[in-house]
């Protein structure tokens, strides 16, 4: 069987179609990536670092591709409402790949900030997108190659130089439609000299919405001085299918706060590769995912230093229950370039039940001996004598052991920067540790 | 000698024996060795100039059949050799480790060379003088007054067991150290029972190429009970140019049983890469347990990475009884390419891993080198200490798994790998792989990396010892753990390996 056939094969009885539809911009990267996957397969579990989640088996059904762009008007008042209470974000949806943005937002952008649809933004600021779009992002990765192949649309957001964008912003990924579909998206994120921002995008579907998979490549480029915070949700349906590549840039004083976070998924594999590429640069990556049933959440970070004095912090933890597989790949690596690295990581899960897995491979490679680094994973249970303890003082198990849980996921939760979003952090991990589906209670979707 | 082969004479006829005295002149690899040697540098490189009995480069079924039929082997262990070789021949070389391997030609490689014995040894006066002035030249306990010292040994030339001491005193109390091709002969069930019962033939590449070829190695059974009264070692030394060393070692701990096994190799200095493919199967019943040493020092190659052996072997142990333990030592200095994980299965419930680790790399070496702990069973225990120290341009990684499947209840593991670079030119790396199937087992890595700590050298210098030397101070104390674990007379050959492999490597 070979699932990536039936994408080439789509493409190449469609290529006019697929670029009549989309920015001139994007259609300029499709000849070289569709000369990549030429003989590529994509990766199943004999393949090294996915030996837990096979992309060839996840993109393997035809979901179907909305090449030629048809829809129905997508109307917002029954849309998940995903809002932060109590913060106000500039919030826009993307629907499969389309961009649309929230009543007023052009508006509410403070001025030289772009949170638009990339097509637009291509048309409007071709100098802006030309250099950066598709120069991070690797197209020896086979779903890489293959989402550079089929994007027709996305989001680019831009923070100029200088300005620090205090509300945050806010993506909302969605599927519409009842019928099962891939959405083929591509992100761009610019951070200019000296800018900040925050920017939180989250997956959604609701219960009724049949398989879909999301094949997503973001890149990110910070600029000399810029910072970041970044927080990644996903909270999902169990068939649904998400292959997420988000590629990082770091120039130099750069700092980067990421956090992964998997609320509840299908089949899960996202992919973060930061490149260190100045000096005095900071990083913190944070993962967590929760996992019941037989949902499946794999998560690959790949932290490269390439230029001197630089720190990074990683930490992924896992919480797997049911018959649940959690998997974590992690692997820094410092060339002979970049002394007084600094680089750290740190993986710790928790198996709830005898029927979960966790894989976990957090790998050093160091060219460097004027560097510190370490790296820590253990895989585990809640600690007893601490149940024993809160017992003795009269809390029932159940609750106990929710308290742990949550108290496992303390730090992952407090490291998240966006304000508010901490809060309603520990409130959904709250509710989905204690059996109910994490949404927030005034959602049509629910 | 083509006239023992009964089977198959007609294929046979085509392979002859070469006999020489000599393979090459000798002055073109022994005067750089032997000035070396006395450098200090390698002082195991030197070649011995014994007649060697040696198959002309090339491997085939024909191959097989000879090795088979020179040896006196019965039908089913050429037909394991021949199933072996057939599954090779379908296998391709794998490519995932963080090595960077030159093309082998297994065509290029002879695969049988021995010393020409007259008659076998009756008594260490009947064996080569010469072969006798190299294994002292080894500092191997060959002879009588080393045997006092109370140790057995097995020693393994060019793939064939040449000598094995203090048979008597083991037969005595039921324990059987033997070089494997006479245990074949006279513990036929057995060596096949236990042959391939761990590490079979399809395992891997390397393994099958063995399977196919081995030519000799060492066969220990300890029977019920037994606490073997020394320890046994096993010293393995490739001496003829051009040839491949594929030995095999078998060791059978029966319940209640204790053996400490050691293991030393050294080869001469060459030009050209030697390929080392061996296995070692290790079975450990109830209660039994085996300690396995191992000080690694084959001819690393010269500084600029020529010549040297390739070290791909296959160590595996069946922990199979309740509360058994298997304990894996190794110090591995020498290789230019070392390539294996020495691994546990803890099959029997309650049993013991464990896996201590010094590998150093200097000049071009590189190492990919770990260990696997398969929990099995409920309440196995596993523990593995891994120092890396790595100097010049070498690379040295560390890859271990640790698997606990669903039913192994309350199982624990813990994992410590430690990385020290020396110089700007080297890299040390981790990978490990961790597979944790149920909710009662507790799975735990740790590893760091960094460069000796300057203060700590700092401080030596300040009390007048120069830095070469604060600095094998302090690498020998990082080690410490690990050397610890290894039987006394080897800790001190150890200790002073780890000294000459980073001698020169700080500047």
């Amino acid at each position: 069987m070979d699932a990536l056939r039936q994408y080439t094969d789509l493409y190449d009885a469609h290529r006019e179609a697929v670029d009549a539809h989309a920015p001139e911009l994007l259609n300029a990267l499709r000849p070289a990536a569709r000369e990549a996957l030429e003989g590529a397969r994509l990766p199943d579990t004999h393949t090294e670092g996915y030996e837990r989640t096979s992309l060839e088996e996840m993109m393997a059904p035809d979901r179907g591709v909305n090449i030629m762009r048809v829809g129905q008007a997508f109307d917002l008042s029954t849309a998940i409402r995903c809002e932060l209470p109590n913060v106000s974000t500039l919030q826009a949806y993307l629907v499969g790949d389309t961009f649309v943005p929230t009543e007023g937002l052009e508006r509410r952008l403070p001025e030289g900030v772009i949170f638009t649809s990339l097509a637009r933004a291509c048309e409007l600021w071709p100098d802006l997108i030309k250099p950066r779009l598709g120069a991070l992002a690797d197209l020896n990765d086979t779903p890489t190659a293959l989402n550079t192949m089929l994007a027709q649309d996305g989001v680019v957001v831009r923070i100029p130089a200088g300005l620090h964008l205090e509300k945050p912003l806010q993506l909302v990924n969605v599927f519409d439609g009842t019928e099962p579909q891939m959405a083929v998206r591509r992100l761009l994120v610019i951070v200019e000299k000296d800018a900040s921002a925050m920017l939180l995008t989250c997956d959604h579907t609701r219960p009724d919405t049949p398989s879909c998979l999301s094949l997503q490549v973001t890149e990110i480029w910070l600029d000399h001085g810029a910072q970041l915070d970044f927080c990644d949700m996903e909270e999902t349906s169990a068939d649904n299918a998400r292959c997420s590549r988000v590629y990082v840039s770091q120039h130099s004083s750069s700092q980067l706060r990421a956090n992964v976070v998997t609320l509840s998924c299908g089949t899960t594999r996202n992919d973060l590769r930061t490149d260190i590429n100045g000096e005095h640069c900071l990083t913190h990556i944070n993962g967590m995912a929760i996992c019941t049933e037989r949902r499946h959440a794999d998560n690959c970070s790949v932290l490269r230093h390439l230029h001197p004095r630089s720190r990074s912090r990683q930490l992924f933890k896992y919480v797997l229950d049911d018959y649940a597989q959690g998997a974590f790949e992690g692997s820094i690596l410092v060339t002979p370039e970049a002394p007084f690295t600094e680089a750290y990581q740190s993986n710790r899960n928790i198996l709830a039940s005898a029927t979960a897995r966790m894989h976990s491979r957090p790998q050093l490679e160091i060219y460097n001996d004027e560097v510190s680094c370490s790296h820590g994973a253990a895989t585990g249970q809640l600690d007893e004598q601490a149940l024993f303890y809160m017992r003795t003082r009269g809390i029932p198990e159940r609750e106990a052991r929710l308290m742990l849980m949550q108290a496992f996921m303390a730090d992952v939760i407090d490291s998240v920067a966006i304000p508010g979003l901490a809060d309603r952090l520990r409130h959904l991990v709250e509710m989905r540790f204690r059996g109910d589906t994490a949404v927030c209670g005034d959602c049509p979707a629910k | 000698m083509a006239g023992n082969v009964n089977n198959d004479a007609a294929q046979v006829v085509t392979l002859k024996i070469m006999r020489h005295d000599d393979p090459t002149p000798a002055s073109q690899h022994k005067a750089p060795a032997d000035a070396l040697a006395q450098s200090g540098e390698y002082k195991y490189g030197f070649s011995t100039d014994i007649d060697t009995d040696i198959l002309p480069p090339g491997l085939s079924e024909d191959t097989i059949r000879f090795i088979s039929a020179r040896k006196h082997e019965p039908q089913w262990l050429l037909d394991f050799r021949l199933k072996a070789y057939r599954k090779w021949l379908t296998m391709k070389m794998p490519d995932w480790a963080h090595l960077d391997i030159p093309p082998i030609d297994y065509q290029a490689i002879s695969y049988y060379a021995a010393p020409v014995k007259k008659e076998g040894p009756k008594s260490l006066d009947d064996v080569d003088p010469q072969l006798i002035d190299t294994f002292n030249k080894l500092g191997i306990p060959l002879q009588e007054q080393k045997q006092l010292a109370g140790m057995a040994v097995d020693a393994v030339m060019d793939s064939v067991s040449v000598k094995t001491t203090h048979r008597q005193l083991l037969a005595d109390k039921g324990v059987i150290f033997c070089s494997i091709s006479e245990a074949v002969r006279e513990h036929p069930d057995l060596v096949r029972r236990y042959l391939g019962s761990v590490v079979p033939a399809s395992d891997n590449f390397f393994a099958a190429l063995n399977s196919a070829v081995f030519s000799d190695g060492s066969f220990v059974y300890i029977p019920k009970g037994v606490r073997c009264p020394m320890e046994l070692s096993t010293y393995f030394r490739i001496n003829a140019q051009g040839t491949g060393q594929f030995e095999r070692t078998l060791i059978v701990a029966d319940d209640d049983s204790y053996v400490s096994y050691l293991e030393g190799c050294t080869a001469p200095m060459r030009d050209e890469n030697q390929l080392h493919a061996a296995i070692v199967e290790i079975v450990v019943e109830n209660h039994a347990e085996v300690k396995y040493s191992t000080v690694q020092n084959w001819y690393a190659g010269d500084r600029d990475g020529r010549g040297g052996i390739f070290n791909f072997v296959t160590k595996r142990g069946l922990c199979r009884g309740r509360d058994s333990k298997l304990s894996w030592t190794q110090v591995e200095t020498g290789s230019a390419i070392t390539w294996k994980y020495p691994s546990c299965v803890l099959a029997g419930e309650g049993a013991t891993g464990e896996f201590y680790s010094v590998a150093v790399t200097n000049n071009r070496q590189q190492a990919d080198t770990g260990t696997k702990m398969i929990h099995l069973a409920p309440n196995t225990r596993s523990t593995i200490v891994s120092k890396g120290i790595s100097a010049g341009r070498s690379q040295n990684s560390y890859r271990g798994q640790v698997k606990v499947v669903a039913s192994a209840h309350g199982c624990r593991n813990y994992t410590q790998c430690d990385s020290l670079l020396l110089g700007p030119d080297c890299g040390a790396h981790t990978f490990p792989y961790i597979d944790v199937m149920n909710d009662t087992s507790v799975v735990e890595h740790e590893a760091t990396t960094s460069k000796i700590n300057e203060d700590q050298i700092f401080y030596c210098n300040q009390r007048g010892i120069p830095t070469e030397e604060a600095v094998s101070l302090i690498v020998n104390g990082y080690a410490k753990e690990v050397m610890n674990k290894l039987p006394m007379e080897f800790a001190v050959e150890a200790q002073k390996l780890l000294q000459i492999s980073l001698e020169g490597s700080v500047g």
